[in-house]
């Protein structure tokens, strides 16, 4: 009995241990989405390329979509668009969100790089930007048929990021086709 | 003699600027202008002071100077003007950006823990020194309390070294 008192310090310093270890390994910037779940809020801004055009949350019903939160001020966002190209080739449907940012360069990015997007909005105060919990760009959301929000990764979407998310959007595809 | 004045000009300029940059770091964010009256300032402050910045690690939205606190510190002088109570600013933020933007966190079944966890331990320790020390009375108390037999070997003890030997000295 009195040996297994002198262990209680050693027990409590192998649970910390533990504990300790396992937040090594996370990473603090990722945080929860608050949106998960909920529809997407809505909104009414600009198309990019028609600006007299409004584009609503309604463009996200009847299509699961990844919805990509991008500028041209976002060195990230160069880094991830060759990755978006491919998905949009294989037939990925992107909607991208031009968070706070000039019309012009935006547009301008679009023609030298490519447009991954099947349609392109512009939030030019981030008022929406508020409304999904943007913080940084870039941040991309899985929205599935319903426009619900199923889905948020914060920072570049690559293959690695992919192998996840894309596994979620193939099941909500799928879910949508019956 | 340029020079000197060259030389002058420095020495108070110099002092001046520093002052200024001192005066602007002092403050957290010094803002365009004050909301409309003293009272939704100071409510503003303690709001700005009470939640985090969703971008920076360890900020509140006072301290930080990314983007994203300037638009949120400008959507809740906003809210403010429009009349929002602070549970309601705080609520519309953590509506979009999670609990990670309240400094002071919820009291809910999630943040029990946080919360009491402190009290418990305090408690725990308290009812581990108290044990600690009853064990040690009480093993006092016992050690006092000899048998009769004992209490005879004592006495025949003492009063064999109430003569002291050479030996043991």
């Amino acid at each position: 009995m009195k040996n297994l008192k002198l262990f209680i310090p050693f027990f409590i310093f192998v649970v910390l241990s533990v504990l300790l270890l396992k937040g090594l390994g996370r990473d603090p910037s990722a945080l929860p989405s608050a949106l998960i779940n909920r529809p997407m809020p809505a909104f009414s801004l600009p198309d990019l390329h028609e600006p007299d055009e409004r584009v609503t949350e309604e463009i996200f019903k009847g299509h699961v979509s990844l919805l990509n939160v991008w500028a041209t001020w976002c060195p990230s966002c160069r880094v991830e668009h060759p990755f978006f190209m491919e998905l949009a080739q294989e037939g990925v449907r992107i909607i991208g969100l031009d968070y706070k940012d000039q019309d012009p360069l935006a547009l301008e990015w679009l023609d030298k790089l490519g447009n991954p997007y099947a349609e392109v909005f512009v939030d030019r105060d981030g008022a929406l930007g508020i409304d999904l919990g943007v913080f940084g760009a870039p941040e991309t959301y899985l929205i599935d048929h319903t426009g619900t929000i199923r889905a948020k990764h914060v920072g570049v979407v690559d293959e690695a990021v992919w192998r996840e998310l894309g596994a979620l959007y193939r099941q909500l595809v799928q879910e949508s086709g019956r | 003699m340029i020079q000197i004045n060259k030389l002058m000009f420095y020495l108070k300029v110099v002092p001046l600027f520093a002052l200024a940059l001192a005066a602007f770091s002092a403050g957290a964010v010094i803002e365009i202008a004050p909301l409309s009256s003293p009272e939704l300032e100071s409510r503003y402050r303690v709001l700005i002071e009470e939640l985090r910045c969703p971008k920076c690690q360890n900020q509140n939205l006072s301290d930080s100077d990314s983007p994203i606190a300037a638009d949120l510190r400008e959507q809740i002088r906003v809210l403010l003007e429009e009349g929002k109570s602070d549970e309601e600013v705080i609520a519309y933020l953590v509506d979009r950006y999670g609990d990670f933007v309240r400094y002071r966190p919820a009291v809910q079944p999630s943040t029990w823990l946080l919360w009491f966890a402190p009290l418990g331990l305090a408690g725990l320790a308290f009812a581990g020194v108290f044990l600690v020390v009853r064990g040690h009375q009480r093993a006092k108390k016992q050690a006092a309390k000899l048998s009769v037999e004992e209490q005879r070997r004592l006495n025949t003890l003492l009063s064999s070294s109430s003569k002291p030997s050479d030996k043991h000295l």
